[in-house]
């Protein structure tokens, strides 16, 4: 646009969604919430052999109030799912949910009374990983495609 | 001490109760015992100077629906001092299911009878806590019943998000600050 000339110092020019998109997507905190085995996956992810650190959502956070991103790794059991839902609920717009690993995707192997058949049941998921359980490699293509979905969200 | 041995020493300790030997694929000495004289075994069992079965190791049951009776409440006794294990189990009907706590004897057994009904639904008269321990509170059957199913399709209780409004929140918060104060 002709401002970086006009000006004579470095500017970027940019539009304030596509601003709040990049910082929302490069900044992805999820909420410390692993269910079962997936959560070690989880871990792996976050230290430093597969380092979550690279796309910015490494930080863990332990209070739902100052997270993003929930992780539903692991099986969720149906004397869980108010938790799980009031979990979520406590966490600030915009939020975001990846169902990680076969039993919170679909209950996986548990087919049975005390498990819930997928997550999505009791809030909405964004990204689903397959996976049983999914590698950190995995998971951390999952965040990508969570990131480009950010990505395409329209603020208004 | 051997199976017969203990049976002979149970029935002359406790009048008309029904003590038999119960088959065993271990080195276990079990035997049933009717159910109406259980606590008074218990009781024998564990006092008695030649049993001292003060542990009480588990206490689970087995439901073998639809032969009747169809549930057996298991209960596993150890003595340290004289180094026994004893298997002790009482049969029950299914329309009968019911006996008396051992929670009094065995403090062990408060939650491990509140798990056999959670999950039987087995009731154990005079149970001083007779609460769900592993379902949720609301839940309704009896999972580890042969005859209950094992996939169910109910979508998952979830509690609702609590609403307010902006004014109700103000309110909320002005009577909190008020009754810390007073």
């Amino acid at each position: 646009m002709g401002l970086e000339a006009e000006y004579e110092i470095p500017v970027l020019t940019t539009t304030v969604e596509k601003m709040v998109q990049w910082a929302r997507r490069s900044s992805i905190w999820p909420v410390t919430f692993g269910l079962a085995c997936c959560a070690i996956e989880m871990m792996a992810m976050s230290c430093s052999r597969y380092d979550i650190a690279r796309f910015g959502a490494e930080v863990f956070r332990g209070s739902p109030r100052q997270s993003d991103l929930m992780i539903v790794a692991g099986r969720l059991s149906r004397k869980m799912a108010p938790a799980l839902r009031r979990i979520y609920d406590q966490m600030p717009e915009p939020k975001w949910v990846i169902s990680m690993g076969a039993c919170a995707s679909i209950g996986g192997v548990f087919d049975n009374y005390a498990i819930v058949q997928g997550v999505d049941q009791v809030v909405p998921v964004d990204v689903y990983v397959p996976g049983c359980p999914p590698r950190p490699e995995s998971l951390i293509y999952g965040i990508v495609q969570l990131q480009q979905k950010i990505a395409r969200q329209h603020l208004a | 001490m051997d199976g017969p041995a203990l049976i002979a020493l149970l029935q002359q300790a406790v009048p008309g109760a029904t003590v038999e030997s119960a088959p065993s694929i271990d080195l276990h000495t079990s035997v049933y015992v009717s159910r109406d004289h259980v606590l008074d075994v218990a009781r024998v069992l564990r006092d008695a100077a030649n049993l001292r079965f003060a542990f009480l190791a588990e206490l689970t049951a087995v439901d073998v629906w639809p032969r009747e009776p169809r549930y057996e409440v298991v209960y596993v006794l150890v003595s340290i001092e004289h180094r026994l294990r004893l298997r002790m189990k009482v049969r029950l009907h299914g329309a009968d299911a019911h006996l008396a706590t051992v929670s009094g004897i065995w403090p062990a057994a408060n939650w491990l009878e509140r798990e056999v009904w959670d999950l039987f639904g087995i009731v154990f008269d005079g149970h001083p806590d007779p609460r769900r321990l592993l379902m949720p509170e609301d839940w309704e059957g009896f999972p580890l019943r042969k005859d209950s199913p094992v996939q169910i399709r109910r979508p998952p209780h979830v509690a609702e998000a609590l609403q307010v409004t902006e004014e109700e929140f103000a309110a909320n918060v002005e009577r909190d600050r008020l009754t810390r104060r007073g």
